[in-house]
């Protein structure tokens, strides 16, 4: 059925690639995007980051080339592109002839290397002297490091070899005792034994004051802000150019049409209002590529090119509200619980409630009011609630569960009046006297 | 034709209803040898059927993949050993005990060096939530793997709860959200419909699934639960047609059999006050009255000393009643108390809402000699009554600070458990109560 389809296309189209060719083709492209969305593979050259990018690459040439030690910090929120950055000037530092013989690179990651101990061990293991180190019995952490020092001194030729630290999640590394590894870095960076550049990557603004006051002494104070001042026409005009494929492509001409058709979607009034909401979200690539990952995803053969309704829904699912789904789900018995408990909030200025005085805002309910809701036995309600704080919809006041019985537990509701409202309203066959319930200011 | 979606008929045919999931999941996963996301995240009510999708999905494409639950993952070392053997098979054990985060990453790119993905290798960690408490940067790592690790992976989260409760205070990769959404009444019954009895009739089935759901469906929402449920009660459904009471026409007066009965269920098996097993071997005795069993909650009724019991029933109502009231309930001479102000109550200081308040011991000893008809002397075996109480957990400690001086208690049984201890040494508890007054 959809083969048909394909073909009606091609022939709309006038394309002379046969059927397996135009398959071939279309998991290119989507081989393509994917590594670019998914894997963030290196563009050509930074987008919005152009100065930061000329900076940082002087910088760093001064470490490798003249022997200059520096340190400098990478400060963005994120996803707004601080690895690529530092990748593709890596990449092109890497380029020049006699940086790439001469320099070494150590990659440390505040994620992994979670204490110096780990981190010595990775440093170690990264500028290959394993076998140097053997059994040795250093006294501290900073004769550790500068034996590491020395030993690429003498292990080539006479002058040492610049080494290029680079520290992602900068700001994990300074919950280490006494930011040992920090400090021993800049100081060698300081005190200038050996060429040393130091870059750390971080999204927290308020990095520099983590550091000791020992550590920030001997830090340089250089800062780059990975900040790039998009507005709305470049933020279009990058999706654009992320959507749309490279000139070696090797099928030119659907190359040409695919970008057309892109070409054409960034001028639809529908998408712009859609990127215009994500833009006012956010600015950074990330939920930009998980946007258009979405939309692209939902091209097959049966519909071959994005389409303004693809992109649509694929908003449509990132913008999902979860609570709200889950709300969705629950059995009638827990949403009147909810009910219930907005109630409570009502009345006593979002004080903490506990199970009996739900439910006695329930039976008060039943009792009065309701038809389609049949009473229950207390242990099933106290099922239900329970239930509830599974899903942590509520949540205990103060985290000592044992100390006291579950029924008289102090809760607080984790939904705010609106949600709750709106959750009922979406509730597939709901009872009206719940509804009235809810909506009643007298409980 | 290398379409993904080509697959999709016949795992619609596995798994009823998902039709939606596993289309967008086969798209998001896209071919073996493509990128996919780094991490997707899906949630959804229990026994929504997400592990079971992905699963199902996974194995059907025949696609490398792990799948870790949280749950017996008590150390990061099992967690990364389990993974690493999976995916790599089992020439290689040499993670260091105790191996962190940093270790597992190099291992892993190790491995991948010497056997690079031609597929997308998936991790699937079920009972995500409890990744939370394991240690505090494994989420954020799980969730950049695929940069950390250089490779073609993507790992799966499957969680209940949703995504807003799981991101860390400095922010991590945001993963790809999915939901699994419940499955309606209709869904329900048709899946629930699909195991049917060979000896009956597809249709008595569906029509004792609807009955079922009617029951319970305002209840539990929950595809297991209902499965288990609707599988104990079918032979006391089947009963009346064995007996040649009713024919499978009789839609009524099976009903007028099956729903008291379901009802008692919803009380007893769905607790779990009963078990399935004594379910269905009262089922069978067909003469004993159904519930006539006692089930779990039945038993908490203990034996105490005579001065225990005492003891706890002060006990319970120095938590439950205002201490101003003692004098009118427990003296015999109390002075005049001016009945309005006496009663004067808000409901929302009603004790029995708000839960017991504490007391100090001398006042416990106080109402235990005006409750107690005989005189006590107070000798040890009193006080060390006390305190075994307290390791009963029927009275609780407050404040630790002082054991011997002047301590404080709380009572921690429910007013039945009393009235129940109340009965058996004929004492009237509820004329002694404030609430009930």
């Amino acid at each position: 059925m959809s083969k048909r389809k394909v073909k009606d296309q091609q022939l709309t189209v006038g394309q002379c690639v046969c059927q397996v060719g135009l398959c071939h083709i279309r998991i290119r492209v989507h081989r393509i995007l994917r590594e670019r969305f998914c894997f963030q593979k290196l563009p050509s050259a930074p987008v919005g980051l152009e100065s930061q990018h000329k900076h940082l690459l002087e910088l760093l040439k001064r470490t490798a080339i003249h022997g200059e030690s520096n340190s400098v910090l990478i400060v963005g929120p994120r996803g707004a592109g601080k690895t690529m950055l530092l990748k593709s000037v890596l990449n092109e530092l890497l380029d020049v002839k006699e940086v790439k013989s001469n320099i070494l690179l150590v990659q440390l990651n505040g994620l992994l290397q979670t204490d110096d101990r780990i981190a010595l061990k990775e440093i170690t293991r990264q500028l290959n002297l394993e076998n140097v180190v053997g059994d040795k019995v250093f006294g501290s952490f900073a004769e550790n490091l500068a034996f590491l020092l020395e030993a690429l001194k003498k292990g080539d030729r006479s002058s040492s070899r610049p080494v290029l630290f680079t520290l992602d999640e900068f700001d994990l590394f300074t919950h280490h005792k006494n930011q040992t590894l920090l400090y021993n870095l800049f100081d060698i960076s300081q005190s200038a034994q050996t060429p040393v550049a130091v870059v750390g990557l971080t999204c927290r603004v308020d990095v520099l004051e983590l550091l000791e006051k020992r550590v920030k002494s001997r830090f340089s104070h250089r800062q780059i802000q990975a900040l790039s001042p998009m507005d709305f026409p470049q933020y279009v005009e990058l999706v654009q150019q992320q959507l749309s494929l490279p000139q070696e492509f090797p099928d030119g001409r659907f190359a040409h049409e695919w970008n057309n058709s892109v070409k054409a979607l960034c001028e639809d009034k529908s998408v712009e209002d859609v990127l215009r909401k994500h833009f006012n979200l956010s600015k950074d690539f990330r939920s930009l590529h998980m946007l258009l990952f979405l939309a692209l995803s939902c091209v097959t053969p049966s519909n071959p090119t994005i389409k303004p309704s693809l992109l649509l829904e694929a908003s449509r699912l990132c913008t999902m509200d979860c609570k709200a789904n889950m709300l969705h789900g629950l059995s009638i018995l827990e949403l009147c619980l909810i009910i219930a408990m907005k109630h409570l909030n009502d009345h006593y200025q979002d004080e903490p409630f506990n199970f009996e005085m739900v439910y006695n805002e329930f039976k008060k309910f039943l009792q009065r009011k309701s038809h389609s809701v049949h009473s229950f036995e207390k242990p099933v309600v106290i099922k239900a609630f329970e239930h509830l704080q599974q899903l942590e919809l509520i949540r205990p006041v103060d985290g000592s569960a044992s100390r006291t019985q579950k029924e008289y537990q102090l809760m607080k509701l984790l939904l705010d009046h609106t949600q709750v409202m709106e959750a009922l309203q979406r509730y597939p066959q709901c009872p009206t006297d719940v509804k009235q319930w809810a909506t009643s200011a007298f409980g | 034709m290398p379409d993904q979606l080509e697959h999709l008929p016949r795992l619609t045919h596995l798994l009823p209803c998902r039709e939606a999931q596993i289309k967008t999941l086969l798209l998001l996963l896209g071919e073996p040898e493509h990128y996919s996301y780094p991490s997707i995240f899906i949630y959804g009510h229990r026994a929504s059927g997400k592990s079971h999708v992905t699963l199902t999905l996974l194995k059907e494409l025949k696609m490398p993949h792990v799948v870790v639950n949280c749950v017996e993952c008590v150390s990061l070392g099992l967690l990364f050993e389990h993974v690493l053997l999976s995916l790599f098979g089992s020439s290689h054990t040499s993670l260091p005990r105790g191996p962190s985060l940093s270790d597992f990453v190099r291992l892993y790119r190790q491995l991948c060096s010497e056997d690079p993905a031609k597929q997308t290798r998936y991790i699937v960690l079920d009972h995500a939530e409890l990744l939370r408490d394991m240690s505090a940067n494994l989420l954020p790592g799980f969730l950049r793997l695929q940069e950390l690790v250089e490779d073609n992976v993507t790992v799966i989260f499957l969680s209940e709860i949703v995504w807003d409760k799981f991101r860390p205070n400095t922010g991590c990769f945001e993963p790809l959200l999915l939901h699994f959404p419940d499955y309606s009444k209709v869904e329900l019954q048709q899946i629930l419909a699909q195991d049917s009895c060979p000896s009956y009739s597809p249709e008595l089935y569906s029509s004792y699934i609807s009955i079922l759901l009617g029951v319970f469906y305002s209840v539990c929402r929950d595809l297991r639960e209902l499965r288990h449920l609707a599988a104990l009660n079918f032979p006391k459904f089947c009963e009346p047609l064995e007996k040649g009471e009713a024919k499978e026409s009789d839609a009524h007066k099976l009903w007028r059999n099956i729903e008291p009965h379901l009802k008692k269920a919803m009380q007893t098996v769905y607790l779990r006050e009963v078990s399935s097993v004594q379910w269905e071997e009262q089922q069978q005795k067909e003469e004993k009255e159904v519930g006539e069993l006692r089930g779990l909650s039945a038993y908490t009724h203990v034996e105490l000393p005579y001065y225990s019991k005492f003891l706890l029933i002060a006990a319970y109502l120095a938590s439950y009643n205002p201490a101003r009231t003692d004098r009118r309930f427990f003296l015999k001479n109390h002075g005049r108390i001016k009945k309005t102000n006496f009663l004067k109550k808000h409901e929302k200081t009603s004790n029995h809402l708000l839960g017991p308040k504490p007391f100090p011991l001398d006042r416990l000893l106080a109402i235990f000699y005006s409750v107690v008809d005989s005189r006590v002397a107070p000798t040890a075996s009193i006080f060390s009554q006390i305190s075994s109480l307290v390791t009963l957990q029927l009275l609780t400690q407050v404040g630790h600070d002082d054991q011997l001086d002047s301590p404080k208690y709380k009572c921690a049984v429910s007013l039945g458990f009393v009235r129940a201890i109340a009965r058996t040494v004929s004492f009237d508890i509820v004329r002694y109560l404030y609430d009930f007054l």
